[in-house]
């Protein structure tokens, strides 16, 4: 494997998404880093994840837990036979 | 004729994540907040002859939650006592410690922000909601509940690709979505 710190578009995007979750290596977050300087779409593409990132994290939202999901759908399909 | 009509047996997956959301900074209680969203449905269910279609589903049904926390709230105030804030001084280690204690915390959430946090989680509920369901139901499990990708691959049966495609368009649609909504 070849490690290059010049990606293209499509291969920063995925550093980005990849990113948000904290799944990017160091040398990965080097290389898109390096690619924004040059890049304004991804530049820009960047700085709009981020904000999702930080818009999610600050809400504090939650789903409703996935088991209780199932048991209230069984509850309802039972009243609905009745 | 109605303009509007019931589905009860989408409504486990269309509205108990807003629902829930909204329920959890009223009664401050998870387990609470399931069992009011529980009794919520099930109501809507026996009084679904009711429903005359001027309202969508989903407003419907909030009404018939704010009736259940009040309903909720009620009920925990007639256990006199239980909803009074007791704070004890006796301590004698602790002496002074309530004078720091009163002091106002810098850090401390306001009720301005909970005020706009619980406005972003609806307007980031709203936005999930035009995603199609299976788009919608990988990026909750990998955004919000923070579930490994092998875990939501076997879910799911996809391959990892196939999951970063999903969460980038989900993504993207996120971002559109809540710049004309939020940012």
């Amino acid at each position: 494997m070849k490690l290059s710190l010049i990606i293209k578009c499509n291969e920063a995007t995925h550093v980005c998404d990849k990113a948000q979750y904290k799944e990017a290596s160091f040398w990965e977050k080097v290389s898109l880093n390096i690619h924004i300087i040059y890049c304004r779409l991804c530049r820009k593409h960047t700085i709009r994840n981020r904000k999702l990132t930080q818009a999610l994290k600050r809400s504090d939202i939650r789903t409703f837990p996935e088991e209780q999901k199932k048991i209230l759908k069984e509850r309802l399909r039972q009243e609905m036979i009745q | 004729m109605p303009t509007q009509l019931l589905f009860p047996e989408n409504w486990v997956d269309k509205y108990s994540d807003y629902l829930y959301n909204y329920t959890i900074v009223r009664v401050n209680n998870h387990e609470v907040a399931q069992d009011l969203i529980s009794e919520t449905f099930l109501a809507g269910l026996k009084s679904s002859k009711n429903f005359k279609g001027e309202a969508s589903e989903r407003t419907w049904l909030i009404s018939i939650l704010k009736r259940k926390i009040i309903d909720y709230y009620r009920k925990s105030n007639s256990k006199k006592g239980k909803a009074e804030v007791r704070i004890n001084y006796n301590d004698e280690d602790a002496e002074g410690d309530w004078l720091e204690e009163r002091v106002s915390d810098p850090y401390d959430k306001t009720a301005e922000d909970e005020f706009e946090n619980e406005e972003l989680r609806m307007v980031i509920l709203e936005c999930l909601d035009t995603l199609n369901k299976k788009q919608a139901a990988i990026f909750k499990m990998k955004t919000i509940d923070e579930f490994d990708t092998e875990a939501i691959c076997n879910e799911f049966n996809i391959t990892p690709s196939n999951l970063w495609v999903i969460i980038h368009r989900a993504r993207k649609a996120m971002m559109e979505c809540m710049e004309k909504n939020w940012f």
